[in-house]
């Protein structure tokens, strides 16, 4: 038994990688994806085009727009002289915040009065505008300190401390990269199962598969190996390429990281072999991909928190096996998980592995009618 | 032979609309694919930290203390936990009870009322950096309004000398959703464009019935023209829906003009169909152009197109390389268009890009089934 479903398995290696086109959509794009989406994905600011209005032109002012050209965050493009292209810079998005100083900085400043400074800023993008914001309030407030300091001033009663755990710097890259591990082997494993028994359903050929005396476990075997091993082999160069090209930290053990690999492929080629068994045509089994693969990478943590969405929606999330792949890969490369640390995250991708599969071999001769 | 040729042309659409009839799975990318994928999405992607759990360790409670805490607890952002020491407090979040910690030491009121800048200590877990950013900004704020109070309480100037005041442009209520439903409508079209021809051209190879085509007087420019014309109007259709649930059941605003969206999205969908004509007429087989189409267009449409990452945070090399997603400049429209209005120095190179790619998708679509044909 064990013979046929080794020759299963090595036809359906073939049919994957003798294609020469299929085979070099296999290898190529998700390797050039890691490595173009390594560098595009991050929340790092980094020189944002910003203009200043300047109305009152002295040397505390002076001294306070110096901030701002030296900070590597922002990049100062335009010193206006009137507040007429305000809107427009901001509109075109030539540049994304535009500071403005009040005329009686200088003189606030000297009286003891607060001196104004508005922030006006490109809401288009959200989560930039906050960062901007966050990033000029620290210049300001450093600025405010140091005026203090110089000034003789009493300093504010307390001050903030601020540290981060396990991400000193707080580079996003070490958040989003090992996410593209799970991004990447779901989108191999895909490739894969996704259309595999559609396509020989609609060639015919699985009928003839269904008459051989191949139980249901051996073409589920025969099926679902070859997206184990390809997964598993894509998977290992993309994590080696995030530890020495990428140089982020692994932590924790690469055992415990691995058999939630494990579990993930499998679990994935369950829900891509019950799309593909499920369609018809592989029309309908391309759309099932589609409509499985991009709820489970957006709605999986891996770009916006999974507590920022909406209640039933993160109960959604509990049936995502890249909810619990993405847990698993921050923890053990950033904080140094072990398996212990992991059980929680195990077993649900376990279930989901097993009734997918089991769903699948069952749908292969269900469809026959 | 005018009349030869429209007639010509016109059964070939009848054809081509009988088959979309007859196997319902274009109808459902055209109009339940987005519905699905926006409703769902649409109530989940946001960036918005609300409620975030943080742990306060007060080591000795008087009235300075509670004076700080209480504003954490007024804030809408935070959702204190009480622990008594500190190491109590790194277990929670080891176990990712809290993402932040927030400690006053036991001499914080002693030192504070002494020399000031007394510390209190923040931790927050950088695993999610951008979060862990945004909840810095939030704890300053907490700090800044409470500095503010304190003086107030004591008749004394605020110990910070600016008065900084922030106006956010389009989005003042800096709502994520606002700006990441219109990128999703980009995404989600791209997806529903490639999908309803990448498969089509291929599945008339396989089958050989696209050999069959070729016997007959029909030209393959006519052949390509009357499969892209159904796709367009079916897509366009599910584009209206998409705009409609974004703007009357999520509320977002829409600020520029329809005219302006319809024809933008019309170049859009042509460039977006047009790719997947193009994959279908490379592939000649549906796996591989079903492969191709996975891979072209989901996650690059994702990360490259400025739907969550912004583009001018990316390295000089990679924003290069976004100019080949379409999506970039349909993501840059939507959210002008949505949010800002028709600011024609955004939507006049975006769209102009969108039609340079249209014209070069469906010529090369064009180019290599001529070339196989003969």
């Amino acid at each position: 038994m064990w013979r046929q479903v080794l020759a299963l398995l090595i036809k359906e290696l073939l049919t994957v990688l003798s294609d020469r086109k299929s085979r070099v959509v296999l290898i190529g794009p998700p390797l050039i994806q890691l490595m173009v989406f390594g560098y595009a994905a991050t929340f790092d600011l980094n020189k944002v085009p910003i203009a200043i209005y300047n109305q009152d032109r002295s040397a505390a002012s002076r001294d306070l727009v110096a901030h701002f050209t030296g900070s590597p965050t922002f990049n100062v493009v335009a010193n206006l002289k009137s507040e007429k292209p305000i809107d427009d810079l901001i509109d075109s998005r030539e540049v994304r915040m535009v500071l403005v100083i009040d005329p009686r900085f200088t003189r606030n400043l000297l009286s003891g009065h607060p001196a104004p400074v508005q922030m006006i800023v490109d809401g288009r993008n959200s989560n930039t505008a906050l960062l901007i914001q966050g990033y000029a309030n620290n210049i300001l407030n450093d600025y405010a300190l140091a005026w203090n300091a110089r000034k003789g001033a009493p300093p504010p009663p307390a001050v903030l401390d601020m540290r981060a755990r396990f991400n000193p710097t707080l580079d996003s890259h070490w958040f989003i990269v090992p996410g593209i591990i799970a991004l990447l082997t779901q989108l191999v494993t895909l490739l894969i199962v996704g259309m595999s028994v559609a396509r020989e359903r609609e060639t015919g050929t699985f009928d003839q598969l269904l008459v051989t005396p191949l139980r249901q476990f051996d073409i589920l075997l025969g099926k679902g190996l070859p997206s184990l091993l390809i997964g598993g082999i894509e998977a290992t160069v993309i994590i080696a390429a995030t530890v020495w090209w990428f140089d982020i930290p692994l932590r924790g053990e690469l055992l415990a990281l691995y058999f939630g690999l494990l579990l993930f492929v499998v679990s994935v080629t369950g829900i891509g072999l019950m799309i593909s068994s499920l369609a018809v045509t592989q029309q309908q089994a391309l759309l099932g991909a589609f409509l499985f693969m991009v709820p489970s990478v957006i709605l999986s943590g891996f770009a916006t928190p999974i507590a920022n969405m909406s209640e039933w929606v993160q109960y959604l999330t509990f049936i995502n096996p890249m909810r619990y792949f993405l847990i698993i890969v921050r923890k053990v490369f950033l904080e140094g998980a072990d398996f212990s640390a992991l059980t929680a995250q195990y077993w649900p991708m376990a279930v989901i592995g097993l009734v997918t599969l089991i769903t699948a071999a069952w749908l292969f001769r269900k469809r026959l009618s | 032979m005018k009349g030869a040729a429209l007639r010509r042309f016109t059964g070939l659409l009848r054809k081509e609309f009988l088959q979309i009839l007859r196997d319902p799975s274009a109808l459902a990318i055209a109009f339940v694919l987005p519905a699905v994928l926006l409703l769902i999405i649409g109530q989940g992607v946001s960036l918005d930290a609300r409620g975030v759990p943080v742990a306060l360790v007060v080591q000795h409670p008087d009235a300075l203390t509670a004076s700080f805490t209480g504003h954490f607890e007024q804030s809408p952002y935070f959702r204190p936990l009480r622990y008594r020491d500190i190491q109590s407090a790194e277990a929670a979040m080891a176990a990712g009870k809290v993402q932040a910690i927030v400690w006053l030491p036991s001499d914080f009121s002693r030192r504070a009322r002494a020399n000031g800048n007394s510390p209190i200590g923040v931790i927050v877990n950088g695993v999610d950096a951008n979060d862990a950013r945004l909840i810095e900004g939030y704890v300053q704020q907490v700090w800044s309004t409470w500095l503010a109070a304190q003086a107030r309480l004591q008749g004394k100037r605020s110990p910070l000398p600016l008065d900084v005041a922030a106006r956010v442009r389009f989005n003042p209520g800096v709502s994520s959703r606002d700006y990441l439903v219109p990128g999703l409508i980009a995404l989600i079209m791209t997806l529903t464009g490639a999908l309803l021809t990448a498969l089509v051209m291929a599945r008339e190879w396989e089958r050989g019935t696209l050999e069959a085509l070729m016997v007959t007087r029909v030209k393959m420019r006519e052949i390509l023209l009357a499969k892209l014309v159904p796709y367009f109007l079916l897509g366009m259709g599910g584009m209206a829906a998409s705009v409609a649930i974004a703007v009357f059941l999520f509320g977002i605003p829409m600020r520029g003009s329809l005219l302006v969206l319809t024809g933008t999205s019309a170049l859009f969908m042509l460039a977006a169909l047009g790719m997947g004509l193009l994959i279908s007429s490379f592939a000649r087989n549906q796996f591989v152009a079903g492969q191709i189409a996975i891979i072209t267009t989901f996650l690059p449409a994702f990360i490259l197109s400025g739907f969550v990452f912004d583009i001018d945070s990316m390295p000089q090399v990679v924003q290069f390389i976004t100019h080949i997603v379409a999506a970039r400049y349909f993501v840059a429209i939507l959210q002008t268009l949505f949010l800002a209005g028709d600011v024609w120095s955004v939507i006049l190179p975006n769209a102009l890009a969108l039609a340079i790619m249209a014209v070069i998708f469906l010529a090369a679509a064009r180019a290599i089934t001529h070339k196989r044909l003969d």
